[in-house]
């Protein structure tokens, strides 16, 4: 029989997550520090009007770009969050959550030969959607001394003849970082003068403590060449409604649509429903949920630093990026024994890009008691290795 | 601040004043000294456990009785309210706006002890006109806690 594989598919490497899901998986009691979604149950009034919109019988498709309705309410969310003028007709769509957007805002721009900039430690699934789609990805290698954050120079000296887009996954997954309105405005002008298109996914706006976020399309020049990329899953605790969106110019979007149309169709029609309830009257939950997570941030951060641990301060996410580099382990076998000895889970930071290297991903969308206990046994074990050394 | 505290123990009395001072970003002593205030400005009223007496194997009942009362010149429901939450027996009093005037939830040892309490103490007082008695079959939810379901964390493990 013929080789029935791709070969740019064959080559992709598998998520450096899934290796260590595999391993977690086998250990029956163990207390995970790893996973990348809310422990927030949808709240109620969301999920009812999703139930609702089942009862109701509205099961169809709906268009391409998404309900009207719900168009309407992300434009209206982005003015009233972000400052943000999307016109709901041409400049938003709604997709099967963010990384649908990512994926498809690739696709839909890519030449093949094309670079894209991706800082990493990022979001796993830009260097394969770049690979993907023809593109040609460009790791940035983001600093700990920079607390994550691209700076000027990193990114200048990035840029050859053929970047075209560079992604700006901020506040981040996995470190926690954040830009606000000083980091973001050293980089634009670099941006707007080099002609990049950014991408910039975020899916964590609602998560940042003591600031708010501020959208890099919000910037004079920015907005025709930004594609925004946000979504329900952790502002609204909705990871499994798989429902996110794009804004960005209506020239853009209109290729991505007919992406969408071809492969996806549409977006759940339930989530979809529910997602209009959720941008109507779901800040409060916002609010309650943002400030759950801000005190098991503080508490997870002192924890972290009370073992020795250096750690910067996270202002964004749910995750906190600890370095272990003191302790004479790669993160892997930091986390490899970890998860032996005191059977907690936590994720290499290497899982995100090679400079995770040294770090860990620990994420606190868990109960306070549930991180007490994991963070104690990861204070017996820090204690155990160092007095090893 | 103080609201900040509050709402912090709302839910869980049991989170120690180091724990508040780290999730919140301030001193064990300006916690506690916050603390302190709420307690003696009696904002902070007592510290009950939530307990679902269902589970154990004793006999409770609660009932929660409409009571329409006379206010008297000069005190209003206050006195009357007064007179009827002092009985041990009683757990809640409030005043109600409609076809009522007070709510009073009571917990006994049986319906017997409850319909005695009502038939001896409640109904005969002077100001009380009539009392309509409703007996709680089951708690589900109180004081913003389910009692009912414990929740599972159903997340995988490790997701990206």
């Amino acid at each position: 029989m013929r080789n029935p594989l791709s070969k740019s598919v064959v080559n992709i490497q598998p998520s450096g997550i899934r290796k260590f899901f595999d391993i977690v998986s086998e250990m029956k009691d163990a207390i995970s520090l790893g996973v990348g979604e809310p422990d927030f149950d949808t709240p109620w009034h969301i999920r009812e009007e999703g139930i609702y919109s089942l009862e109701k019988g509205r099961t169809f498709y709906t268009s391409n770009a998404g309900l009207k309705e719900l168009k309407v309410e992300i434009s209206n969310y982005l003015y009233r969050r972000f400052d943000l003028n999307y016109d709901y007709n041409k400049e938003v769509m709604v997709t099967v959550g963010g990384s649908e957007a990512i994926d498809i805002a690739l696709r839909a721009m890519l030449e093949p030969g094309d670079e894209v900039l991706i800082p990493q430690p990022c979001y796993v699934s830009y260097h394969p959607c770049t690979i993907l789609a023809g593109g040609v990805p460009v790791v940035i290698d983001l600093k700990g001394e920079n607390d994550f954050k691209l700076t000027r120079q990193e990114l200048i000296d990035s840029i050859t003849d053929k970047t075209k887009v560079l992604i700006l996954a901020f506040p981040n997954n996995p470190t926690g970082a954040i830009m606000d309105h000083d980091d973001l405005l050293k980089i634009v002008d670099v941006i707007i003068e080099k002609d990049l298109i950014v991408i910039s996914d975020e899916i964590y706006s609602e998560l940042t403590y003591g600031s708010k976020h501020v959208s890099i399309a919000s910037f004079p020049g920015m907005k025709e060449r930004t594609i925004v990329i946000n979504g329900f899953s952790k502002s609204y605790a909705m990871t499994g409604w798989r429902l996110g969106y794009a804004a960005g110019p209506a020239l853009i979007l209109e290729q991505m649509i007919k992406i969408h149309q071809f492969a996806i169709m549409c977006a759940p029609t339930t989530s979809q429903y529910a997602g209009v309830e959720a941008l109507k009257s779901g800040d409060p939950d916002v609010e309650m949920m943002r400030d759950a997570y801000d005190k098991r941030r503080r508490f997870v951060v002192h924890s972290l630093r009370k073992m020795g641990l250096e750690c910067f301060e996270p202002y964004g996410a749910f995750y906190v990026f600890p370095c272990i580099k003191g302790l004479n382990m790669t993160a892997d076998e930091f986390a490899t024994k970890l998860l032996q000895e005191e059977k907690v889970a936590v994720v290499p930071g290497t899982a995100f890009g090679d400079c995770g290297e040294g770090y860990l991903r620990i994420s606190y969308a868990y109960s306070m008691d549930n991180l007490k206990i994991a963070l104690e046994r990861m204070q017996n074990f820090v204690d155990r290795h160092r007095s090893e050394k | 601040m103080r609201e900040k505290i509050l709402t912090a123990i709302d839910k869980n009395s049991k989170v120690s004043v180091a724990d508040l001072a780290i999730m919140l970003g301030i001193t064990e002593e300006e916690v506690a000294n916050t603390i302190k205030e709420l307690e003696d400005e009696t904002i902070i009223c007592g510290y009950p456990t939530l307990i679902n007496w269902d589970k154990v194997h004793c006999e409770r009942v609660t009932a929660l009785i409409e009571v329409k009362v006379t206010p008297q010149r000069g005190l209003g429901f206050d006195k009357i309210a007064e007179r009827i939450y002092q009985f041990s027996e009683v757990q809640s009093v409030y005043l109600m706006s409609g076809g009522f005037d007070l709510t009073v939830i009571i917990e006994g040892k049986s319906m017997r002890e409850v319909a005695n309490f009502v038939s001896e103490k409640l109904a005969p007082m002077d100001a009380v006109l009539s009392t309509g008695t409703h007996f709680v079959l089951k708690k589900y939810k109180e004081h913003g806690l389910p009692l009912v379901q414990t929740k599972h964390d159903e997340r995988m493990l490790i997701t990206p």
